[in-house]
């Protein structure tokens, strides 16, 4: 293991890729530091940013944008009460009255040195894990991958917030979005209304930027302007006394662990893990009421088990080539257009890039703590900009991107399409999640699927006769059935309140 | 019958609408056989799922009671016209008239999708991000965009 992470180190230590992995974190914290904006909305905003970029430093780069952008989204959800997205819910609920109280900076620099002790613990486990699960990778067949997929798709389903059935239904949606393509078996163009355009398919940044960067936008500017609180005076000292880390040591510790283990999961399990640890944190301590006021170890746990999960969640990507999440997707969309397929075999073939992305994690995480404790000032700055000039100029930003793909303004029509469709989910409460990740394992799964059935001679019964593929299949059906029993909806949906 | 979900009901409507046309369309490309499944042989079984799934979602929003009805609720047409208008915008002006004018014209106009837009803040704005998108973009990041103006000639192609 230390020959590899030596190796990873002598990749992302080169000052060229410690300036994309700087780059990175520092552009990443710009945006997702901006209210509303996710790390999805971040990346696939800046990914024209990597475009000019090699394989290695591309990946360096934008793992440091997202990183930074879920830093970022942290310092909105307490200094602002906005979350960015669904995994700072959680962080927002005593980390903003931390703020309240005068303790902003406690809270911004707990979350910092909490994500980093999280962000050191889940690179080593990423090290340690991943080889021996690239060997078990490569005893996959088809019908094993199909399996893989179709639990990593249920899961999602398990692990979005709101209703199951529509979850369902928009993973199938994304799923058939990804037809729209050529055929890779025989060469048809499918469902491409004879554009030569949509040959290739929708572009996976396209549909990202319309659905969650411009439906977003749409949908803040519906809802009438409201007048926050912004807490940038007093944010106070930014290093937590001594008083409040022998308080929220443990409280990281367990964030870690709990984070480490379910950002695994595929759908999403990041999320999971700041709301389960949130949740362990209350049911430990020895006065829960203090939670929802201004707790340290509200801010400290979930913050810590976020980042071990956003840092494991890399583990299924690079060793299955299957992202478990949007976020993920986006990186595979990412290795894809530099000509690496992800998968078991990136190990193999392209250690340095493996490996070298492996260390940047590190990196990464060390950079946000050092250019942002000194620099939380300036980030804070950008939080007094008013929206209405904020979002025209993501509007451009995001047009720029999406022009920047091919170069052709076919992707920017296609975007405004997809934004129109964002606005629409987001009317009818339908999440976006679910539907790009089933758009991106959409086309994997029919090849699989297709050549599991081939090789058993059209006989469907081998995604059962096959020990491991029955086992993913026997565990994703009852993940179904238990999701769907009464009593466990009422914990979910328990699990999930306060998200609205 | 009025549903009692009103959001469920216009989302299962459009999963069936989507999944059918989705299933229609790839009868025309060879279904195949299990042996050897076709093109059309995935987009059918998923097609036909999601019709199924959204004949679900609206049953369930005709009998299941919820609290008010989950309306849609008022849709906000003017940032949704001005978002997908600047956006369309952005893709026509780019070839044309270059990135400065385009992005200038694109966030003016586009500020006016929040009500709290103001004239000279709007303008000064636009004149700002031209420069910044300009200096950035193509002089920083090297994107090949168009800077200045395509001779009218080449407009229509």
């Amino acid at each position: 293991m230390w020959d590899n992470l030596l190796l990873g180190f002598a990749t992302a230590l080169t000052l060229q890729n410690l300036g994309y992995a700087f780059a990175g974190v520092a552009l990443g914290t710009l945006i997702g530091v901006l209210p509303g904006i996710g790390p999805v909305a971040t990346m696939a905003m800046l990914m024209p940013t990597v475009y000019g970029l090699d394989a290695t430093p591309a990946l360096i780069m934008l793992a440091g944008i997202y990183y930074g952008a879920q830093y970022g989204g942290s310092t909105t959800a307490i200094l602002l009460n906005v979350p960015g997205e669904a995994n700072s819910v959680v962080t927002a609920i005593d980390g903003y009255q931390m703020a309240r109280q005068g303790k902003a900076g406690t809270a911004l620099g707990i979350a910092a040195l909490g994500s980093f002790f999280a962000g050191c613990v889940s690179t080593l486990v990423i090290a340690l894990f991943s080889p021996p699960l690239v060997q078990l990778a490569f005893l996959f067949g088809a019908a094993e991958y199909f399996a893989l997929m179709v639990l990593g798709l249920i899961l999602a389903v398990v692990l979005a917030s709101g209703s199951t059935l529509k979850a369902l239904c928009m993973i199938v949606l994304g799923v058939l979005l990804g037809q729209v393509s050529t055929d890779v078996i025989s060469g048809l163009p499918r469902f491409d209304f004879g554009r030569p355009e949509l040959s290739d398919g929708f572009g996976f940044v396209v549909i990202a930027m319309g659905l969650f960067g411009f439906g977003e936008i749409i949908a803040n500017l519906g809802r009438p302007a409201e007048h926050r609180e912004v807490f940038t005076d007093r944010v106070g000292g930014l290093l937590p006394s001594r008083e409040d880390l022998r308080q929220a040591f443990p409280a990281v510790l367990r964030g870690t662990a709990l984070g480490s283990v379910l950002g695994v999961l595929p759908g999403n399990g990041a999320l999971l893990a700041s709301f389960s640890s949130y949740t362990l944190e209350k049911k430990l301590a020895a006065d829960p009421s203090r939670f929802g006021r201004g707790a340290i170890e509200g801010v400290a746990a979930p913050e810590s088990a976020n980042n071990a999960g956003a840092q494991t969640s890399f583990i299924p990507m690079l060793v299955l080539g299957i992202p478990p999440n949007a976020v993920m997707a986006l990186m595979a969309g990412a290795m894809t257009l530099k000509g690496i397929t992800p998968g078991p075999q990136v190990m193999t073939d392209n250690p340095a890039l493996f490996w070298g992305l492996i260390a940047s994690m590190w990196i990464g995480n060390l950079m946000l703590v050092v250019l942002n404790l000194p620099l939380i000032g300036i980030w804070i700055r950008l939080l007094r900009i008013p929206y209405r000039w904020l979002f025209p100029a993501i509007v451009v930003f995001c047009c720029i991107g999406a022009f920047s793909i091919n170069g052709s303004t076919f992707e920017v029509f296609m975007t405004a399409g997809f934004a129109v469709l964002g606005y629409v989910f987001h009317k009818l409460h339908c999440e976006p999640a679910p539907l790009l990740l089933g758009f991106v394992l959409g086309p994997l799964m029919e090849e699989n699927l297709r050549r599991a059935l081939r090789i058993a001679h059209g006989d469907w019964s081998t995604f059962v006769s096959r020990p491991l593929s029955a086992g993913l299949l026997v565990a994703a059906v009852v993940l179904l059935v238990v999701v769907m029993l009464p009593t466990i909806r009422a914990k979910r949906a328990e699990a999930f309140q306060g998200e609205d | 019958m009025r549903p009692k979900s009103e959001r469920d009901f216009v989302a299962g409507l459009l999963f069936m609408l989507t999944g059918g046309a989705f299933a229609w369309g790839a009868l025309s490309y060879g279904f195949g056989s299990a042996n050897n499944p076709g093109p059309g042989y995935f987009p059918f079984g998923l097609g036909a799922m999601l019709v199924l799934l959204g004949g679900f979602l609206v049953f369930r929003s005709l009998t299941v009671e919820t609290d008010g009805r989950e309306p849609i609720g008022r849709i906000a047409w003017r940032p949704l016209l001005a978002v997908v208008l600047a956006i369309a915008g952005f893709a026509l002006g780019l070839p044309r008239l270059g990135l400065p004018l385009t992005v200038g014209l694109v966030v003016f106009g586009v500020s006016f999708a929040s009500d709290e837009a103001r004239w000279p803040s709007a303008l000064a704005l636009a004149a700002f991000l031209a420069l910044f998108c300009s200096l950035v973009f193509v002089a920083g990041l090297g994107l090949n965009l168009p800077l200045w103006p395509a001779p009218l000639s080449a407009w229509s192609a």
